[in-house]
């Protein structure tokens, strides 16, 4: 049974601006907040999954999306380094919890950004990383070094998509859902040298952030609106489960980055 | 030019970060050399590289230095050259560096100090007051000098391509035997009136062939001309052109006939013990005793005469340094302001001036052995041009174009 990680959005809103989806202008409505928020959880939970819940901190709105709060392979937990302040203090209590629930937790060094699954997810043979906005690409060595595997480092040149998993959601066939304006011509080629049956996001369903989904399996979680992808995820033989998510979105995050796997694979390679 | 040197290290080859830092190097305008690269053998084996990173102004490096940390490019910091004592007077300490003719640079308590006079084959000595380094040879050296050791430290530029697309000079290109050489002479008959307007200076390496061949009387008119400022040569050449001056032969040979006159053989001789008695070259022309030919033209136009004796020199005549390293000595010396060599008929002193001239200096050498012109161009990158020719019809045609620039060539024909 796969395990998952969420953090209850009690103190969620948008209390500063680190990513041009952010306004302050522009908060998140909280009853809508805890509605869209259970409804993933419940939509998760029903999937032959296991999930467990981090207790949410004050002042640390940005905790709910767990999947910046590290990269879990087997039992081993690498936190993030959190390039903002903002979200600084968010890791050690993450790095706590995965203690304390039994997993090894190895820091990389201090100097290296690295925020977490947001930006390594593994696909095929190898795990991709993005670099630039969030991840120094040094970091992705460090990463590579530590586990022992393949890790192709592609270059983000889409402020929107800050995160790798902003615009790009590997498939357990080997394939991937992207949006390949997100990468510089390097980092596109990186990625269709390794991956087959790459699904190609229109611009308009990149921008509801429908890359930003929850694979389990045959089940894609992901944010309404995508019907292009939804219909290709489809024919692929994978059911869609689509959530409003308007109030994530707001802060430029959506199902996956509420989400972290435990882990997102027993072994590296 | 301003450089710095990066590593690269994972799995730059499968992210394709080695070309995109590659790529962006070129686009910005900049240049790379690839010091080191070593590719993982298996699928998670990360790969490493060590770039050589240049750029024409520092403004632009640190642009793209900056640019290319993001891709995960990090700057070595350039140690200090490590130094040590020479340990007697003529021997470089152990592990020396032995310079290249580029322009070198060695690193001195955290500043970039550049080697005066770049020589190849040399060791690099730093003053006491380690603010200069120089190139030195086993003879310049004295025990307790400062001279530097291993490879730390040592940063080599390499002579830019000339710019100008038109430039014979560019491509280090050789005129074999079986090409048209007319183009070719016109430019270097361009380079040299550039030269002479911009008041650089011409140095002529010649063999006694030259005189052998009758292109003694193309080479006086060039220097009266103005076009030559310093001669190397041997006691042969001298003494050929001075027999020529006064016997009308070379080595025995008429020179305007081609057939050997009687008792010819003698002539050198006997011109060998004219000068002597005269007291020297100089001294001879203002005796009126020579008064035509290379020597004398040289005189008259103040040109530096360079004369290295050999082992096998008849006489020789007064002004001929015989001991090799002290003749060494003095081309050296009059290397170092040159702006454009001509090499013509001579290995072994155009080997000597190539392996002592500074590397910005242009080449333009002709010879009728092909492997002479290989090996003497070969030295500077960039910056020579070889004609495989004989040096009569080369030198006839360089100074009919010198003389009348715009008239149409008669074209030198291979030899």
């Amino acid at each position: 049974m796969r395990e998952l990680l969420l953090c209850p959005p009690d103190h969620y809103s948008i209390e500063y601006e680190i990513n041009p989806w952010m306004s302050r202008a522009r908060g998140a409505d909280t009853p809508l907040v805890q509605a869209q928020w259970k409804r993933l959880y419940e939509t998760l939970s029903s999937l032959d999954t296991k999930v467990h819940l981090i207790p949410p901190q004050p002042k640390l709105p940005d905790m709910v999306f767990t999947a910046n709060a590290g990269l879990t392979v087997g039992r081993r937990f690498i936190p993030s380094n959190f390039r903002h302040q903002e979200r600084s203090a968010e890791a050690k209590f993450f790095a706590d919890w995965m203690e304390q629930h039994g997993y090894e937790v190895v820091w990389l060094p201090s100097d290296l950004y690295f925020e977490g699954e947001g930006d390594a997810l593994f696909g095929g043979d190898a795990l991709f990383c993005g670099y630039k906005f969030r991840t120094d690409i040094n970091a992705h060595r460090a990463v590579a070094d530590l586990l022992g595997c393949l890790v192709v480092s592609v270059e983000l040149v889409d402020p929107r998509f800050y995160h790798i998993d902003t615009c790009f959601c590997p498939l357990p066939d080997g394939g991937a859902m992207w949006f390949p304006g997100a990468f510089d011509e390097y980092g596109q080629r990186a990625i269709r040298d390794r991956l087959q049956n790459l699904i190609d996001v229109p611009e308009d369903e990149a921008a509801g952030f429908c890359c930003n989904a929850v694979v389990l399996e045959k089940d894609v979680v992901l944010p309404d609106g995508a019907k292009t992808v939804a219909a290709g995820l489809r024919d692929r033989g994978y059911t869609c489960h689509k959530l409003p998510m308007s109030e994530f979105l707001k802060a430029g995050g959506a199902c996956k980055c509420l989400t972290m796997h435990m882990p997102q694979r027993e072994k590296a390679c | 030019m301003f450089s710095e040197t990066v590593e690269l290290r994972g799995h730059i080859i499968d992210s394709l970060i080695l070309p995109k830092v590659l790529d962006e190097i070129l686009t910005r305008g900049a240049g790379f050399k690839i010091a080191e690269i070593k590719v993982g053998q298996n699928r998670v084996d990360q790969s490493y590289a060590r770039i050589e990173v240049s750029a024409s102004s520092e403004e632009t490096l640190a642009e793209m230095l900056l640019r290319l940390r993001q891709h995960g490019a990090e700057v070595i910091e350039r140690a200090d050259v490590q130094l040590a004592p020479a340990p007697a007077d003529g021997v470089f300490p152990e592990n020396f560096y032995v310079t290249t003719n580029q322009q070198t640079f060695v690193q001195i308590a955290g500043k970039e100090v550049s080697v005066e006079s770049p020589m190849i084959d040399s060791a690099i000595a730093v003053s006491a007051d380690k603010r200069s380094a120089r190139s030195v040879k086993f003879y310049d050296i004295h025990e307790g000098d400062i001279v530097v050791v291993g490879q730390q430290g040592i940063r080599v530029e390499p002579v830019q391509r000339d710019t100008d697309r038109t430039s014979i000079f560019q491509f280090n290109a050789t005129v074999s035997a079986e090409m048209p050489k007319t183009a070719t002479i016109r430019e270097v008959a361009r380079e040299m009136q550039r030269v002479r307007q911009r008041k650089g200076k011409i140095l002529v390496v010649a063999g006694p062939s030259l005189v052998h061949t009758g292109a003694g009387d193309h080479l006086e008119k060039l220097i009266s001309l103005g076009f030559v400022q310093r001669l190397f040569t041997g006691n042969g050449l001298a003494v050929y052109d001075i027999e020529s001056a006064l016997y009308g032969t070379s080595l025995g040979v008429n020179l305007k006939g081609g057939a050997l006159v009687e008792a010819g053989h003698e002539n050198h001789m006997h011109a060998i013990n004219r000068i002597r008695q005269a007291g020297g070259i100089q001294a001879a022309v203002d005796q009126k005793i020579v008064t035509r030919g290379i020597m004398h033209a040289c005189v008259r136009q103040g040109v530096d005469i360079v004369l290295s004796g050999s082992i096998r020199d008849d006489g020789p005549i007064p002004g001929v340094t015989t001991d090799a390293l002290e003749a060494q000595r003095i081309m050296r010396d009059k290397l170092r302001d040159l702006t454009l060599v001509l090499m013509m008929g001579s290995m072994l002193h155009s080997l000597a001036v190539a392996n002592m001239v500074p590397p910005s200096v242009k080449i333009v050498c002709v010879d009728i052995d092909p492997r002479a012109v290989a090996r003497l161009t070969s030295r500077q990158t960039f910056r020579a041009v070889g004609l495989v020719t004989d040096i009569e019809p080369f030198l006839r045609e360089l100074t009919q174009q010198l003389e009348h620039p715009d008239a149409t060539s008669s074209g030198v024909s291979a030899s």
